[in-house]
């Protein structure tokens, strides 16, 4: 037999293992996905009255995507396409993608889709995700529609999961409604940094990031920023230790393994 | 370089055989039963019904020597004639006849043209020594019409307008050689030879001039003045004169032969179901598949006919976004298309037909099956969104060249390719999103010409805490009307950290308006 029986093994040897993952993966920080992957499913909750939530999400799309490790033989350049998805009310509350203001990785790539209904944005989202020319897809939908439940949510879940392809839901002026979404963030605007030459335009952009739920993460506030060197994440409170030990000790309560 | 193009052949080296049939509809209904073969003594002439009475189409010999003349009536005729013979013409199988020699006449050059209504051309570059020269060529064309009965003059030019021009009014089987001067071998022709409207060449001759040659001893300008407000070529002597010796190009349609990819499914019985309709779909777009491959190419549009029982036709169309011969993606997008088919008594015929492909390269499948990517490609995924939300639904952001924010970019087609555009000055930082229309915002400033200080936005106040601008951007008077105003962009920020892009539309004392209104256009990051 190659294998040896899960079940013989002793129970302190899965909870090593469990303690060492979820320390190692307790705190989501930027560049996580070179050790973890792809975040398949993320929420973003933002209001219409600014765009913080559109601009934090291609940050933590593209934080993704240059940071996920290379499979063997893949040299060349990804240069794949992006569907970023639109319902008619969110795009008539929140504007549609400008192209010179798009960061310059994306500026040729962008496949922009305008969906009547909800129902339609969910198809296109989920038609998408299972492109294998896509590097991620982005969906902006206004309000709690109806058709966007948990079931349709979990479908997308999975659909991503099964494809590889990153879906990033921007849910505009929306309640935190039920969701499979593995991460799901609440954005907002934060004063921006003076730049250095004139202090009194605003500056490099700045994102308020509440994680509130995460599958695999603590959740935890942060101010994001993005920089000519990547997405930088700084903690607003210094809350690191009891909430991670805490959080780890209900992880490693849950991963007890169950004995057949 | 001063050569045209390198690879196209020059204007000098063309040549173009030109065939005039001039008496191709008497000729064709002489050859359409044996007994009216006998009639050839007898005067004959071929008539159309018009308002006035039957008049003369065509006349055959026996009937041009007793008077007879296309254009007559036939009443005049008769009174020259009384024992004239009749039968009707056929313009429309006359048309369809010369196409088919068009075709025909492929067997001299690469490709031909219809010169309707009498006429063919034929693109005989770099043929001749095929035939032993441009005079064996010549020969071979008379005796194959000679072969089919058919009366015929033609003649070899560098240009189709030299070529009709000699066919119709020199010496039968007339060659100009490219090394030859045309304007003097051309200008003892008549000005009928240059293909004008009667009318034109009534004026001509009004003036004087009768033949090619005198058009210019009077000096082009002249006739420039005269015709200066004839755009077509047929109206327009200086641009017929210009085509025949070659100056202008002359685009010509030649008729190439092509059949479009077409299968259908005859039924024994008429089917009412739709489980029944999508196999007979998925057979046809297999079928269609092996079609497509068999000839190298990918369908782009595709029009699928049912026929009812009842005599109903139903059409359905789809576009496809790349050339594709996958026959269970074609299924999958008729497939949202036949939702509200009315199948009535039953379908019984279906026809799926390419009416547009292009080429596309056989590619080997898959070596091993480990290999194979799963997922749809990019061009399956646009097809699929155009078939569900419609064409204009999915597009892609392209730039333009224009100052103006909102007309800076256009949205396109997702796969066309990108248009050429100058590369983009970044001295601004441009918005992450831009509103459909810019909304109006009531302002606060401190001096009517500086920055805002707050301005309610959707009913909320906000207080301005950073400001970058203004970057000042003029009305684009080629495009607008004069009395548009500039417009002053702010990059500004709240007290809570959110960034916009508001403009200012003119300043106070432009002469344009009154008091200049506050706009948010634009949302930052």
């Amino acid at each position: 037999m190659s294998q040896p029986d899960l079940a013989s093994l002793p129970t302190t040897a899965f909870e090593d293992v469990a303690t060492l993952a979820a320390r190692r993966s307790a705190r989501w920080r930027p560049g996580l996905a070179s050790q973890q992957g792809k975040a398949l499913h993320s929420e973003i909750f933002a209001s219409s009255r600014e765009a913080a939530g559109a601009g934090a999400t291609l940050a933590l799309a593209l934080d993704d995507w240059r940071n996920v490790p290379r499979g063997e033989g893949e040299e060349a350049d990804d240069r794949r396409a992006v569907l970023w998805v639109q319902t008619r009310d969110a795009a008539r509350l929140g504007g549609r993608p400008y192209r010179a203001g798009l960061p310059k990785d994306l500026q040729a790539r962008v496949i922009h889709v305008l969906a009547q209904k909800a129902e339609d944005a969910l198809f296109a989202m989920e038609e998408g995700l299972r492109c294998r020319d896509l590097a991620f897809v982005i969906g902006e939908v206004a309000g709690n529609p109806k058709a966007l439940d948990f079931t349709a949510s979990r479908r997308l879940t999975l659909t991503a999961q099964k494809h590889g392809v990153p879906l990033f839901l921007l849910r505009v002026d929306a309640g935190r409604d039920l969701s499979s979404a593995r991460m799901r963030w609440e954005i907002t605007s934060a004063p921006s940094n003076a730049p250095e030459w004139n202090a009194q335009a605003p500056g490099d952009p700045a994102w308020k990031a509440e994680l509130f739920r995460a599958r695999s993460h603590a959740p935890g506030e942060w101010i994001l920023g993005e920089t000519a060197q990547g997405l930088v994440a700084n903690k607003t409170r210094e809350d690191t230790d009891r909430a991670v030990v805490n959080w780890t000790a209900g992880l490693q309560h849950r991963r007890t393994p169950r004995r057949a | 370089m001063n050569a045209p193009a390198a690879g196209l052949p020059s204007p000098r080296t063309r040549r173009i055989l030109s065939i005039w049939l001039p008496a191709m509809a008497m000729d064709r209904w002489r050859q359409g039963a044996s007994e009216r073969r006998e009639l050839d003594d007898k005067p004959l002439v071929l008539i159309a019904d018009t308002a006035h009475g039957p008049r003369i189409e065509a006349a055959n010999r026996a009937g041009a020597a007793a008077g007879a003349r296309a254009g007559m009536m036939l009443a005049d005729a008769r009174t020259l004639c009384p024992e004239i013979i009749t039968a009707p013409s056929d313009p429309a199988g006359d048309l369809a006849f010369l196409e088919k020699l068009a075709v025909w006449a492929m067997r001299w050059g690469p490709w031909s043209a219809m010169d309707a209504p009498d006429g063919l051309l034929v693109d005989v570059t770099a043929v001749p020594h095929l035939f032993g020269g441009e005079e064996g060529l010549l020969a071979d064309v008379a005796s194959a019409f000679a072969r089919r009965e058919l009366a015929m003059r033609c003649a070899i030019a560098p240009t189709a307008g030299a070529a009709w021009a000699l066919s119709h009014y020199a010496a039968p089987g007339t060659i100009l050689r490219g090394e030859e001067d045309a304007e003097t071998r051309l200008g003892e022709l008549p000005v009928a030879a240059l293909r004008l409207d009667q009318d034109v060449i009534t004026v001509l001759r009004r003036l004087g001039l009768k033949k090619l040659g005198e058009l210019t001893t009077i000096g082009r300008d002249a006739i420039q003045r005269r015709f200066r407000n004839r755009k077509s070529p047929a109206a327009n002597p200086l641009i017929r004169l210009d085509q025949i010796l070659g100056r202008v190009p002359e685009p010509l349609l030649p008729v190439a032969p092509q059949q479009m990819p077409l299968v259908q499914r005859r039924l024994m019985e008429p089917i009412r179901h739709r489980q029944l309709l999508d196999q007979v779909v998925a057979d046809l777009a297999e079928d269609m598949a092996r079609e497509l491959e068999g000839r190298g190419e990918g369908a782009r549009r595709l029009e699928l006919g049912l026929w009812r029982v009842d005599g109903e036709v139903t059409v359905r169309r789809l576009e496809l976004a790349a050339a594709t011969r996958e026959a269970a993606h074609i299924v999958r997008l008729f497939a949202a298309k036949l939702d509200d088919i009315d199948a009535g008594f039953g379908i019984e015929m279906l026809r799926l037909r390419a009416s547009w492909a292009e080429p596309l390269a056989l590619d080997q499948a898959d070596i091993e099956a480990a290999a194979e990517n799963h997922g749809i490609a990019l061009s399956a995924l646009v097809d699929r969104l155009t078939v569900r939300l419609g064409p204009e639904a999915v597009s892609r952001p392209v730039p333009f060249a224009s100052h103006i924010p909102e007309r800076a970019q256009r949205w396109h087609k997702p796969l066309e390719p990108e248009p050429a555009s100058q590369g983009q000055l970044a001295f601004h930082k441009r918005p992450l999103k831009l509103l459909d229309r810019a909304e109006r915002i009531a302002v606060l400033y401190a001096t009517p010409d500086g920055y805002p200080q707050r301005f309610r936005w959707r009913g909320e106040v906000h207080e301005v805490a950073r400001v970058e601008g203004p970057e000042r951007i003029a009305p684009e008077w080629w495009r607008e009307r004069g009395a548009t105003r500039l417009r002053d962009y702010y990059r500004i920020e709240d007290q809570r950290g959110r960034r916009y892009w508001v403009y200012r539309l003119g300043i106070v004392g432009d002469g344009r308006g009154g008091a200049p209104d506050w706009y948010l256009q634009g949302l930052c990051a």
